[in-house]
C-alpha cells in the first residue's frame, strides 16, 4: 500500500510551527517511515506534485498571491490541517488589521509602490475549508505528533479545547494567579502547551488563543486587580492571536473599568 | 484497647499526648512500617501536599491568608506545623490522580493483547488530613470505592493508606466546615487524630486513636495518657473553631433550594463573572468526573486508554452528536452547584460539599459559592413572598366576588361552575 503523501506549506509566518516537525527528533524516523514528505521547503528539496493526502500549512494570508496560493493547496489536498497562530488566526501580523497597512509600508520600504499586500492578515479557515487547525505560537510537538498520528490511524486527535488550567490542575502546579498575584491568561486561553510557562512561574500569554466563549470581559477587571496597567493588558492580548474573536480589541471590553 | 504488636507499649484508649519532637518518631514509624508518607510542605509560596522525607518538612511556623481568589501564605507568631487551612491540592491527587492508565493493546499478527494497568498501589500515609478532607475522602469512597466500583483502582490505592487527621482549631476566612457537618473535629476514618496545642513555652498534641493500625502505630512512638486538664484544652480548642468559620451555608436547606433554583435568575449574574476555567472542579476534593482518551501511536500498534481528570466546566464534557448540550456558562455553573449541593444527595445520599472552601479561594475571579447560595435563597424568598402575596391577593378577591355575589340568582350561577 502506497505511504500517504505529506505537504508542508508556508505562508506568511515565521517558519517556527513547521520546524516543530523537526523537532520530533526521537519520532521524526518513525514518521517518516509512515508517511511520505514530498514538498517540504525547510527540509528537503523533494518536490512532487500533489494530490496529497495531507497538507500542512502553516502562516497567514496577507497577500492576494497567498489568498490563491492556499486555494489551490486546498484543491489539492484530501486533509488540510493548519498549524500555528498565524494560520489559525492571523498571527503578531494581524496586528495590521488594527491600524493602516498603507502608513506601515510607507515607513518601511524605501519604494512602497513595490509592495502588493492585503489590508489585512487573515487565518487560512477565513478563505478555505479547513479540517483541523492546531493552536500555538509555536504550536506544540506532541499535539503535532498526536494529530498526524490520529490522521495516520482514521481516530479523533486527542486535542482538548479547555482553558490552561486544566493543565496546570493536571501538573500539580499551584496557581500562580491566586498564589502569587500573577496576573495570567490561563482561565480564557486554550490548552495545548501543557502550561509551560505558570509552571515557571510566569502568567500565560495566550499564545494558544482564546478557549471558546472566552470570558474576557470578567477575566480584565482581575487583571486590573492585580496590577497590570490598561497599556499591559491591551498588549498582552494583541499578541500572537490578535484578531482571534475573543482577544480581539474589537470583541473584549476596551477598558478594565467597562467590564 | 487491645494488645498492641510484639514489643509495643499496650495502651488504653486514649486520647495521649505527644511532645512535637516525637513527630520524627511518628512519621519514622510510618515510613518503616512501608507507607510513603504525604503531608504539607512549603512550596512555591504555597502549602502544597508532597511526598515528606522527614518531620522537619512540615510548614512550621506557617499559616495562610484565605480569600475569594487569593492566597497568600504568612509567618505565623508561634511554630504550629499544621496551622493552616486547605491548601491548593487535595488528597483526590493521590487517590484519584489528574491522569492514569486504565490498559493498553498491542496487535501481534491478526490478534490483540489487551494488557489491563496494573501499577501497584503504593501504600501511602496521609499525614495532616483536615477533618474536611477526610470528609471528601469518604464521599469519594462512596462514588469511586464501593459498589460497582469496590474492585476499582480507587478502592486498591484507598485500602493502603494510613490517616493522620487533624482536628481544626483555626478556620480561615473561607472555611465553612461547620455548616457542612464536616468538622471542626475529625469524623469517623482517621487512624489516628491530632490536636495541636502550641504556646510559647509548649509545643504538643493530643492523639485520639480511630483504629487497631493507628494504636499500633502509636505504640512505636513515646506518648503517655492526656490528662483531663490537656484534653479538656484541646477539646475545648476544637469546639470553639465552630465559631470562627469565616463563611457559612444553610446546609438542611440546600437540596430543596438547588431543586427549585432551575430558572434563577441569579444563574445570568454568575455567568457574568464566571470563566468556566474548571479551576473548582479541580479543586475541590470530592469533585471526581473524568474523560476517557484513547491514544496510539505511529505505527499503530500500540495504543492506550487513560483516564483524565474533566470538569462540567468544558464545553467537551456534556459534548454529544450535535454538540455540547451545556453550551452556556449560565448550564454549566448551574449544573456545578446544582449537583454539588442539591443531586449529589438523591446520586450518593450526602452532600458532595464539605466545606473546605478552595473553589472559593482557587477561583481567579474570587466567585464564592456560599454567596452565590445566599442569592438564590434571597431569590426563592422574595419569589415566594411574590407567590404568597398574589395568593392572598387572589383569595381577598375571590372574597370580595363572593361577598358581592351573596343575592340568590347569582349564587346558583356559581354553584353550577
Amino acid at each position: 500500500m502506497a505511504r500517504p503523501k505529506l505537504a508542508v506549506w508556508k505562508l506568511a509566518s515565521c517558519d517556527g510551527c513547521q520546524l516543530t516537525l523537526l523537532d520530533c527528533q526521537d519520532e521524526l524516523l518513525a514518521l517518516a517511515a509512515e508517511v511520505d514528505i514530498v514538498h517540504f521547503a525547510e527540509a528537503t528539496k523533494t518536490d512532487l506534485p500533489g494530490p496529497y493526502d495531507v497538507s500542512l500549512v502553516e502562516g497567514s494570508v496577507t497577500t492576494p498571491d497567498d489568498a490563491e496560493r492556499v486555494r489551490r493547496i486546498r484543491e489539492q489536498s484530501a486533509t488540510l490541517v493548519t498549524i500555528g497562530a498565524c494560520a489559525t488566526s492571523g498571527g503578531i501580523q494581524a496586528l495590521r488589521n488594527f491600524a493602516d497597512v498603507a502608513e506601515f509600508t510607507a515607513a518601511v520600504y524605501a519604494r512602497p509602490d513595490y509592495i502588493e499586500t492585503l489590508a489585512t492578515s487573515t487565518a487560512i479557515a477565513d478563505h478555505v475549508t479547513v479540517d483541523f487547525e492546531l493552536r500555538g505560537c509555536p504550536i506544540d510537538k506532541r499535539q503535532l505528533l498526536e494529530l498526524i498520528t490520529a490522521l495516520l490511524a482514521g481516530r479523533k486527535p486527542q486535542i482538548p479545547a479547555h482553558s490552561v488550567c486544566f493543565e496546570c490542575k493536571n501538573r500539580g502546579n499551584t496557581c500562580i494567579m491566586v498564589a502569587h498575584g500573577t496576573p495570567c491568561l490561563g482561565p480564557v486561553t486554550q490548552a495545548g502547551c501543557g502550561a509551560i510557562c505558570p509552571s515557571y512561574n510566569r502568567g500565560c500569554y495566550g499564545c494558544f488563543g482564546p478557549v471558546a466563549n472566552p470570558n474576557t470581559a470578567s477575566l480584565i477587571p482581575q487583571l486590573a486587580r492585580l496590577g497590570m496597567s490598561e497599556i499591559a493588558i491591551e498588549r498582552v492580548f494583541s499578541t500572537f492571536n490578535v484578531a482571534a474573536p475573543g482577544f480581539s480589541p474589537d470583541s473584549r471590553p476596551a477598558r478594565p473599568g467597562d467590564a | 484497647m487491645t494488645e498492641t504488636q510484639p514489643g509495643g507499649t499496650r495502651h488504653a484508649d486514649g486520647p495521649f499526648l505527644m511532645d512535637v519532637t516525637a513527630l520524627s518518631q511518628l512519621l519514622g514509624a510510618l515510613e518503616a512500617a512501608g507507607y510513603q508518607v504525604i503531608g504539607p510542605t512549603v512550596s512555591d509560596d504555597a502549602i502544597i501536599l508532597s511526598e515528606l522525607g522527614s518531620a522537619a518538612q512540615l510548614p512550621f511556623g506557617w499559616g495562610v491568608e484565605l480569600a475569594p481568589g487569593g492566597y497568600r501564605i504568612r509567618q505565623r507568631s508561634d511554630t504550629a506545623a499544621f496551622g493552616h487551612s486547605a491548601g491548593p491540592q487535595s488528597w483526590k491527587q493521590y487517590l484519584h490522580p489528574p491522569r492514569e492508565k486504565m490498559w493498553s493493546v498491542d496487535r501481534s499478527g491478526g490478534e490483540f493483547d489487551v494488557v489491563p494497568a496494573d501499577e501497584p498501589a503504593p501504600r501511602r500515609a496521609f499525614v495532616g488530613v483536615r477533618p474536611c478532607d477526610l470528609s471528601a475522602i469518604g464521599i469519594q469512597d462512596q462514588v469511586l470505592g464501593r459498589g460497582e466500583h469496590a474492585g476499582s483502582r480507587y478502592a486498591a490505592r484507598r485500602a493502603g493508606v494510613f490517616i493522620v487527621a487533624v482536628n481544626c482549631t483555626e478556620p480561615g476566612a473561607t472555611c465553612f466546615c461547620t455548616s457542612m457537618g464536616t468538622g471542626p473535629e475529625a469524623g469517623p476514618g482517621y487512624d489516628l487524630a491530632l490536636t495541636e496545642l502550641v504556646s510559647d513555652t509548649d509545643h504538643k498534641f493530643l492523639v485520639d486513636i480511630g483504629s487497631p493500625a493507628g494504636a499500633d502505630m502509636l505504640a512505636q512512638v513515646p506518648v503517655t495518657p492526656a490528662g483531663d486538664g490537656t484534653t479538656g484544652l484541646a477539646r475545648s480548642a476544637v469546639a470553639q473553631a465552630a465559631d470562627q468559620m469565616g463563611r457559612s451555608m444553610p446546609a438542611d436547606a440546600l437540596h430543596g433550594l438547588m431543586a427549585g433554583s432551575y430558572d434563577a435568575a441569579r444563574w445570568d449574574d454568575v455567568a457574568q463573572r464566571c470563566l468556566t476555567c474548571g479551576n473548582c472542579t479541580m479543586a475541590c476534593p470530592t469533585c471526581f468526573c473524568t474523560t476517557v482518551e484513547d491514544v496510539s501511536d505511529l505505527s499503530g500498534e500500540h495504543a492506550e486508554r487513560w483516564q483524565l481528570w474533566d470538569s462540567c466546566f468544558s464545553l467537551s464534557f456534556s459534548y454529544l452528536p450535535g454538540g455540547s448540550i451545556r453550551s452556556s456558562d449560565h448550564s454549566r455553573y448551574r449544573q456545578w452547584l446544582t449537583h454539588k449541593l442539591g443531586t449529589w444527595h438523591d446520586q450518593f445520599g450526602s452532600s458532595g460539599c464539605v466545606g473546605c472552601g478552595r473553589c472559593i479561594v482557587w477561583c481567579p475571579v474570587g466567585i464564592d459559592l456560599t454567596e452565590e447560595v445566599a442569592a438564590l435563597q434571597a431569590e426563592a424568598r422574595q419569589a415566594e413572598a411574590q407567590q404568597a402575596e398574589a395568593q392572598q391577593a387572589e383569595a381577598q378577591q375571590a372574597e370580595a366576588q363572593q361577598a358581592g355575589s351573596r343575592t340568590p340568582g347569582a349564587r346558583a350561577g356559581g354553584e353550577q361552575q
